[in-house]
């Protein structure tokens, strides 16, 4: 049970000479509760690289999402607890930050987008006075010149009208519109990290193009980086440079976009492939992985992955596969017994 | 099978529309109405599916939901063929008694297939309840045919005595069409039945629907969002926005050539898993207007990127693309 785990990509080896930004390494968040202990997030690695997009990709209860939230230090305690592994952010450990400290990276630093932009607007102020907020207690600026920025913000993100919408309160305006509000206010601050967690989930596809497109032109503009949180490999392909997919809380397979899905090395990311509909002929049955993710309060011993895997052997009973670099390059990680069988699946 | 079969289809919609009444001050006075669908025409033939596809409050909800009935129509005609050679009977005219002897004929799957169990209830009743109400089958008959039924879905008969919390997403869409199966229907509205499921678990769902479809000969309208699930699984689709079908017709002409400004633009928006496909997109501008105050002429004129000044004056009429494929822009013509 113990997880320790590789670093998933060499430093700046394979990848250029990017700086890491972000370095998770064998982070571990449990939930405790009467039921037993939920291993959410077990053992996960993973590195962002300085202007680059990480996409982690996964099934619900994956762990995705409290990876993210384990980053900025919002695990409800109790019942959750960071029970392991570091969170190295420039150099310094974000699990071991005080909170003070924290509050100030926390919407300056490193800034959040979520899937509901309502869960993060407060409703009874306007969109203007909560950017002004964050910047305020940022960036100590007065009112005055807070307002000036918030107009300037929403005129980044592509509202019409800046100067008469940063008076408008949140209900006013359509859901795409409150996400760019949402990525106004994050961005506030000129964030060195974006973590972004299922931003289009909820969002119509022609308005989850134009949430991309400018996540994409902000990125470029500023040199930040992004952690994307999807289960949506189509924009995981279209945004991300580096992939992380998750299963039962543990990183199963890290490769660059290209690598990963012009060759998927896990059977669960080569299952996951398979299942996509639009890679199905029409007509024929569609690949499936069978049965179903195992709940994190009994997660299988060993791989956990094995109870859903075809070519699982009494190994992947026993021993829990690490997370090891393919080549020599190391810029391709897999946690899996069977590299060469799984070729042939 | 396809839109030429030459038998008539098992469902003609003509001019359905729903409008919900807009109501303002104390006396509750009627000042508009939300026109959710206005106007739709559609035909599903036996064993096909036809997908309604569009975005947020495009209607194809409510165009399933007032197919069905579950809401009133506000106007249209809806034929049902429960037999190919037998006169059709239009939905919209049965009394509710009659309407609800055709329920056993016409079934809906949900969204969230938790919302629509009660949790006071085993599987086992759920899905025996539909039998219990329409007399089909009591006592032993009726666990055997639940038995069944639930095989059929890809589950073990002994979870029968189980509660819906037991089960996960997946588990419970399978209940969730084990129940709509239960009477034997012709015909079933899948309202966003696979848009909550993640990947692996789409699939399985996917699979047995289609086999379903496969050994029972039924006919679907799958309403969806997801526009790769429908592309794997649809005979037919018919494109809607602000209340209208914009564009019907075969799935591979829709997705190889979509004539309508529309189409192409929600097209183009769909991610591809592929990070070395290389695409045109078209972005369009703003959000959908609001269905209580469309746009006069083409709705779509607010956000086309070809829009000409007749677009802004007369609503189009739909144009023959080919035999088996028609979309409404004053472009084509």
């Amino acid at each position: 049970m113990a997880s320790e785990q590789t670093t998933a990509a060499g430093h700046g080896s394979a990848s250029g000479e990017k700086r890491v930004l972000l370095d998770v390494q064998g982070l571990q968040t449990y939930f405790f509760s009467d039921e037993g202990t939920a291993r959410a997030v077990d053992g996960v690695s993973y590195q962002i690289l300085e202007g680059e997009t990480l996409g982690v990709v996964g099934e619900s209860g994956c762990g995705k999402s409290v990876t993210s939230l384990s980053i900025m230090r919002l695990i409800p305690d109790p019942p959750g607890k960071i029970v392991g592994g570091h969170i190295k952010f420039e150099g310094q450990d974000l699990v071991k930050l005080s909170e003070e400290k924290m509050r100030r990276i926390r919407g300056d630093d490193i800034a959040m987008i979520f899937q509901e932009p309502m869960m993060a607007l407060n409703p009874v102020y306007t969109v203007g006075n909560q950017i002004m907020e964050t910047v305020m207690l940022h960036r100590g600026i007065d009112k005055h010149a807070a307002r000036a920025h918030a107009i300037d913000m929403l005129e980044k993100v592509g509202i019409p009208s800046p100067e008469l919408r940063v008076d408008a309160y949140p209900h006013e305006m359509s859901g795409g519109m409150k996400q760019r509000v949402m990525i106004a206010m994050a961005m506030s601050c000129d964030p060195k990290l974006l973590i972004a967690d299922e931003p289009t989930t909820a969002l119509d596809v022609t308005i989850q193009a134009q949430i991309l497109d400018l996540i994409r032109k902000l990125q470029d503009e500023t040199g930040m980086s992004v952690l994307l949180i999807t289960h949506d490999l189509g924009v995981v392909a279209e945004t991300a440079h580096h992939v992380a997919v998750m299963y039962a809380g543990k990183v199963v397979e890290y490769a660059r976009v290209e690598e990963l899905f012009g060759r998927p090395r896990h059977p669960y990311t080569i299952g996951l492939f398979r299942s996509l509909p639009d890679l199905a002929p029409p007509g024929q049955r569609l690949s499936t992985i069978p049965g179903i993710v195992p709940a994190a309060t009994r997660f299988p011993e060993g791989c956990r992955f094995r109870t859903r895997c075809t070519i699982a052997t009494d190994l992947c009973a026993s021993v829990e596969p690490p997370l090891l670099p393919l080549d020599s390059d190391g810029g391709h990680t897999v946690a899996c017994h069977h590299l060469e069988e799984a070729e042939k699946l | 099978m396809s839109a030429t079969t030459k038998t008539a289809p098992l469902i003609e919609v003509r001019g359905l529309k729903k409008y919900f009444p807009i109501r303002r001050g104390v006396l509750q006075h009627h000042v508009g109405d939300v026109k959710a669908v206005d106007g739709v025409d559609f035909d599903i033939h036996r064993e096909e599916t036809l997908s309604l596809v569009g975005e947020s409050g495009c209607g194809k909800t409510t165009a399933g939901r007032t197919l069905l009935r579950l809401l009133d129509p506000t106007g249209g005609s809806a034929l049902f063929r429960p037999e190919p050679n037998e006169r059709p009977i239009d939905l919209f005219e049965l009394s509710n008694r009659a309407m609800r002897v055709q329920r056993r004929n016409l079934q809906i799957i949900f969204q969230d297939p938790f919302a629509s169990l009660n949790p006071r209830l085993t599987i086992g009743n759920a899905i025996g309840e539909a039998l219990d109400v329409h007399g089909v089958a009591s006592g032993h008959e009726r666990e055997r045919q639940v038995a069944e039924l639930l095989e059929h879905v890809g589950l073990r008969p002994t979870v029968a005595n189980r509660y819906p919390h037991e089960f996960s997403g997946g588990q419970r869409q399978r209940i969730g069409i084990a129940r709509a199966l239960a009477l034997r229907p012709k015909f079933i509205v899948c309202d966003e039945a696979v848009s909550a499921l993640d990947v692996s678990i789409q699939a399985q769902v996917i699979n047995i629907l289609k086999d379903l479809q496969a050994e029972f000969g039924l006919s679907y309208l799958f309403i969806a969002h997801d526009l790769s699930v429908v592309k794997y699984i649809s005979d037919r689709i018919a494109v809607m926005y602000l209340g209208r079908i914009v564009e019907i017709g075969d799935t591979k002409e829709i997705f190889e050539s979509p004539a309508h400004p529309y189409t192409k633009a929600l097209l183009s928006s769909v991610p591809v898993p592929d990070p070395t496909a290389k695409r045109e997109r078209i972005f369009l501008k703003g959000d959908v207007p609001s269905p209580a105050n469309p746009p006069k002429g083409c709705h779509f004129h607010t956000r086309c990127p070809v829009a000409e000044a007749r677009c802004r004056e007369t609503y189009p009429s739909q144009v023959a693309v080919s035999t088996t494929h028609t979309a409404a822009c004053h472009l084509l013509t």
